[in-house]
C-alpha cells in the first residue's frame, strides 16, 4: 500500500477545494450554522449537482458517482478543513454505508438514487440513552405487527436527525440486530434538536411510539453494521484531518505575523517548538487516514484495525492542534469572533462521535490480541 | 537526476530472483553476496545504474529485500557498524565524490567491507556543529589537520571518516568549513572510547595530530562543507526516522507485546491493567504509524538528496521509542529493578538479547540517545519550524562574525 494519491484524485481535491474555498469561507459557515436545519439548502444542491458529492460513493447502478474510499477520503479532509455545513456525514456517508452493507435490493433500489441526487437526506439511529457507542448496547425491540413492525424507545445523537427524510433505524428482533427505515415524518415519531457543543453539525433526540417502521434488512446485521459504523471513523478521521491541518495553518499564518518583543512570536522556541509538533502530529494522522482509507478500499479485511486505529489517533490530534491554535493566539483566540473555537468545539465533538480514542484503542487492543 | 525511472514490482522481483539464481545467500557468505547484490544494481536501488542501483524509486528496496527472504533461509542484512556508511557515507560519496572514489568505494560500503564514521561533533560544537574548530591547513596537495571530534560512533572500526573541519577562521563560522574524507589508517589519528549510560562504547573520541589528507579527498570545494555537512545530516535523519520495521507489527512492538502477554497478572489490579493495555495500544498506533508515514515518505520521494521534512519521523521516531521502552519497564515492575547485564566497561557495543526482558531493560538506557543522536529533538524542532512551516528564525549573535571572535564553551 502506497498511501499516494493519483494525479485524477489530486485533481479532485483541487476542485473540491476550490468549491468550498468560494462556497464556504468563515462567513458563509457561521451564516449556515445559524440555519433551522444547520446547512444551506442551496449549498447542499449544488455540492450534489454541480460536483456529484452527495452520491460519491453511489455506485453508478444507483445514479451515483460510483467512487470509492480514497475519493471519500478527499471529500471529507476538504470539508473537514473549511468546516462545511452538510449533512454529509449523515447521510453521503453512514446511512449510504448502512444501505450498501445491510439493505435489501428494493430498498437500495428506492432509497440511494435519490441520495445520490441530493434529494432525499437519510441517517442512521443506533445509539440509545446510554450514549455508548457499541451496537451491543442496542436495546430497542422492533415488534412485529400485521405485515409492518413497529418502534419504540429513544435514539439519540443522531446525526442531522431532525433534517432527515429518512431515519434508519437498528433495533432488535428475535434474528438479532436489524435495520428498519422510518419516514421522517412517520407517526408517533417525535425529533428534537440537541444544543449541540459543535456548532457546525446538527445532532437529535429521536422519541418512537409505535412508530411504524419497514424492515429492510434480513437477518442479523451486527458485522456488517461493524462495517458500517468503521467506514464512518475512516472518513470521520478523514475530516479530522483536514480540521488539524487548517488549525495548523492557521497558527503558523499567525505566528509568522503577530510581534511582541520587536519580534515574530513564531521566532520564539515555545512557539515555534508546538508548531514543530503539531506539524509531526498531522503528518501521521494524514498518514493514519489515508492507511484507513487504502484499506477500506482494497484490504477489507484490514478495515476495523485501520479504523480504530485512525480515529484513535485522528481524534487526538485534531483535539491538539485545535487547543494549540487557541493558546498561539492569546485573547484573541478566545473571542467569538475568530473562528479558533469553532474548530475545538468541532475538535472535541468529532473526537466523541462513534466512540472516542480510549474506545478505539480499546477496540484495536481486543483486535491485535493484547 | 530529478526523477525515477519506473520499474514494476514484478520486474524488480524478477532482476532480485535472477541475481539469486547466479549467486545465492545459503551458499555464499555476506561479503560475496552483498558484492554481487550491488553489481546488480539491487543495493540501493534508488541510486544511478553502475553504482549499485537502478535508478528507481526507493521504496522498491523493500521488495529486494522481500524478494531474497522468500528464496533463502539466509538473509544478510545491512551489518549494524556499517549503517553509518550505507545510509549517510554512500550518498554523500554519490553526490560529491570523484569517479573512481565512487567506483572503488561504494561497493566496499555495501558489502560491509569498509565501516564508515562521522566526524561532525566536537567538545564545543554539539548542536550547533557550524562552530567547530578542528583546524585543517593547506600545504602544498595536502591538508595538515589537528584538533578534535567526540561521539564518533564506531570510528575504533572504521575505515573511512567523514570530516568536517575548519579551513578559515576569518569569516562567519558557515562559511569556513570544509569537508573531507578521512583514511582512519592515517598517522596521526588516535581513537579512544567513550563509554556510554550502558557501559558500551559504541562511540569514541578522536584526536588528530598533524594528520595529512591528499586534496582530492576533499568533498566539496574549500569553504563549501557546511552544505555537504547539511547532506550527511539530512541523510542521517531519513535513515534513523525510516529504521522501523517493514512488517506491520514487527520490531519493538513485537517484544512490547511479547512482555505485556507475559506480564505477572496476578500484580496488576483491573485498573492499572486497563491503564497499561491503553499505553500498550497507543504505542502500537504509534509504532505502526511511524512504519507507514516512512513508507508514505519513501513513495513520495523524488530523486535526489532528502530534505528537512525527514526530521518529522527522526523527531517522532525518538519520542515513541523512549516511551515504548519506558513502558515495558513499567511492565516488568520489580523485575525492572535488577540488571542482570552489569554495567562492566567494554567496547563491543550490541543488544543484550538473551531475552526480550535483558533486551528491554538495555533498550530502555540505550533510546534515551535517541532525541541526542543525529541532532536533538529540539534542534529538530527549531528545523522543523523554521525549514518546513517557514516561521521566522531566531536573532542569531553569531551570524555575521568570524568564527575566531565567537564565544564558546
Ligand atoms: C549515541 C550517540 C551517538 C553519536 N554519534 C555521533 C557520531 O557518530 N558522529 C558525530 O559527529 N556525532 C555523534 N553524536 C553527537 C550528537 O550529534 C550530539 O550529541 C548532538 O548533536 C548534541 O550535541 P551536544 O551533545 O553537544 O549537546 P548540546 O548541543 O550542548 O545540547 C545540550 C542541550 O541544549 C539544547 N540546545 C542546544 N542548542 C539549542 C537551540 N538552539 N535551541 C534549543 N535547544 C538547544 C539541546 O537540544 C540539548 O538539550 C552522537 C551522540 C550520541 C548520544
Amino acid at each position: 500500500m502506497n498511501l499516494t494519491f493519483t494525479e485524477e484524485q489530486d485533481e479532485l481535491r483541487a476542485t473540491v477545494r476550490q468549491f468550498f474555498a468560494d462556497k464556504s469561507d468563515e462567513q458563509a459557515v457561521r451564516a449556515h450554522m445559524n440555519l433551522p436545519s444547520g446547512y444551506d439548502g442551496d449549498l447542499w444542491t449544488q455540492m450534489a449537482e454541480q460536483i456529484g458529492l452527495a452520491g460519491l460513493i453511489v455506485p453508478e447502478e444507483h445514479g451515483g458517482a460510483g467512487f470509492g474510499y480514497k475519493e471519500l477520503c478527499i471529500v471529507m479532509e476538504e470539508m473537514g478543513r473549511v468546516l462545511a455545513c452538510a449533512p454529509y456525514l449523515a447521510t453521503s456517508v453512514t446511512a449510504t454505508n448502512a444501505l450498501l452493507q445491510c439493505a435489501d435490493e428494493a430498498t437500495r433500489n428506492s432509497l440511494l438514487p435519490s441520495i445520490a441526487t441530493g434529494e432525499t437526506i437519510a441517517t442512521l439511529a443506533y445509539v440509545e440513552s446510554s450514549g455508548c457507542w457499541d451496537l451491543s448496547e442496542v436495546n430497542m425491540r422492533a415488534q412485529s405487527k400485521d405485515d409492518g413492525w413497529l418502534l419504540d424507545g429513544e435514539k439519540g445523537w443522531v446525526l442531522d436527525g431532525v433534517a432527515a427524510d429518512v431515519i434508519l433505524v437498528v433495533a432488535r428482533t428475535e434474528t438479532g440486530l436489524e435495520v428498519f427505515r422510518v419516514e421522517g415524518d412517520a407517526e408517533g415519531l417525535t425529533r428534537s434538536d440537541l444544543p449541540t457543543l459543535d456548532l457546525t453539525r446538527k445532532l437529535a433526540k429521536l422519541s418512537f411510539a409505535s412508530t411504524p417502521a419497514t424492515k429492510i434488512s434480513e437477518g442479523d446485521q451486527s458485522e456488517a453494521l461493524e462495517r458500517v459504523l468503521a467506514l464512518t471513523v475512516v472518513a470521520l478521521a478523514a475530516e479530522q484531518v483536514g480540521g488539524a491541518q487548517a488549525c495548523l495553518d492557521m497558527a503558523v499564518e499567525y505566528a509568522s505575523t503577530r510581534l511582541q518583543f520587536g519580534r515574530p512570536i513564531g521566532s520564539y522556541q515555545a512557539i515555534k517548538h508546538k508548531c514543530a509538533d503539531m506539524l509531526v502530529e498531522v503528518e501521521f494522522a494524514k498518514t493514519a487516514a489515508y492507511h484507513a482509507c487504502f484499506s477500506a478500499a482494497d484490504e477489507p479485511g484490514e478495515l476495523l484495525e485501520a479504523a480504530s486505529l485512525a480515529k484513535a489517533y485522528c481524534s487526538e490530534v485534531y483535539f491538539h492542534a485545535a487547543a494549540e491554535n487557541i493558546q498561539i493566539h492569546g485573547g484573541m483566540g478566545f473571542t467569538w469572533e475568530h473562528p479558533a473555537h469553532l474548530y475545538f468545539k468541532r475538535a472535541k465533538a468529532s473526537a466523541l462521535l462513534f466512540g472516542d480514542a480510549a474506545h478505539h484503542r480499546e477496540a484495536l487492543a481486543t483486535i491485535v490480541g493484547l | 537526476m530529478s526523477e525515477y525511472r519506473s520499474m514494476s514490482e514484478d520486474e524488480v522481483r524478477e532482476r532480485t530472483r535472477a541475481l539469486l539464481e547466479k549467486i545465492h545467500p545459503e551458499k555464499s557468505d555476506s561479503v560475496t553476496f552483498r558484492r554481487a547484490q550491488y553489481d546488480e544494481g539491487l543495493a540501493w536501488i534508488h541510486f544511478p545504474e553502475g553504482y549499485g542501483g537502478l535508478n528507481v524509486s526507493p521504496k522498491m528496496n523493500v521488495v529486494v529485500l522481500d524478494e531474497i527472504s522468500k528464496h533463502s533461509s539466509v538473509v544478510y542484512n545491512d551489518p549494524p557498524a556499517g549503517l553509518i556508511g550505507i545510509g549517510m557515507g554512500a550518498p554523500v560519496l554519490l553526490t560529491y565524490g570523484s569517479e573512481e572514489l565512487k567506483k572503488t568505494l561504494l561497493p566496499r560500503i555495501f558489502s560491509g567491507e569498509d565501516i564508515w564514521c562521522q566526524m561532525f561533533s566536537e567538545p564545543s560544537a554539539g548542536s550547533d556543529v557550524a562552530g567547530l574548530a578542528t583546524r585543517a591547513v593547506r600545504d602544498g596537495d595536502e591538508w595538515v589537520v589537528n584538533g578534535q571530534k567526540v561521539w564518533t560512533t564506531v570510528a575504533h572500526l572504521s575505515k573511512w571518516g567523514m570530516l568536517v573541519a575548519r579551513t578559515n577562521p576569518d569569516v562567519p563560522k558557515h562559511d569556513g568549513l570544509s569537508y573531507f574524507l578521512l583514511d582512519m589508517e592515517s598517522p596521526g589519528v588516535d581513537v579512544r572510547p567513550l563509554y556510554q549510560i550502558t557501559g558500551e562504547a559504541e562511540f569514541n573520541e578522536v584526536f588528530f595530530n598533524d594528520v595529512r589528507i591528499p586534496h582530492e579527498y576533499m568533498f566539496g570545494k574549500e569553504g563549501q562543507g557546511w552544505r555537504v555537512a547539511i547532506t550527511t545530516l539530512m541523510n542521517e535523519r531519513v535513515a534513523i526516522g525510516g529504521a522501523g520495521p517493514r512488517k506491520k507489527g514487527g520490531g519493538s512492538i513485537s517484544q512490547l507485546m511479547k512482555l505485556w502477554s507475559e506480564r505477572e497478572k496476578q500484580n496488576l489490579s483491573p485498573g492499572q491493567e486497563a491503564v497499561m493495555r491503553d499505553r500498550v495500544s497507543r504505542l502500537y498506533i504509534e509504532t505502526e504509524l511511524l512504519r507507514l508515514t516512512a513508507q508514505r515518505a519513501r513513495a513520495a520521494q523524488k530523486a535526489g538528496n532528502p530534505g528537512p521534512e525527514g526530521s518529522v519521523a527522526k523527531l517522532a521516531q525518538a519520542d515513541i521509542n523512549k516511551r515504548l521502552w519506558e513502558t515495558a519497564v513499567d511492565i516488568l515492575g520489580s523485575k525492572g529493578l535488577s540488571f542482570e547485564a552489569g554495567y562492566e566497561l567494554r567496547q563491543s557495543a550490541g543488544v543484550d538479547a538473551s531475552s526480550t526482558e535483558a533486551f528491554a531493560k538495555y533498550q530502555f538506557l540505550r533510546s534515551r540517545a535517541n532525541s541526542i543522536e543525529g541532532g536533538t529533538s529540539e534542534i529538530m524542532r527549531n528545523i522543523l519550524g523554521e525549514r518546513v512551516l517557514g516561521l521566522p528564525g531566531e536573532p542569531r549573535v553569531d551570524k555575521d562574525v568570524a568564527w575566531k571572535d565567537v564565544p564558546r564553551s
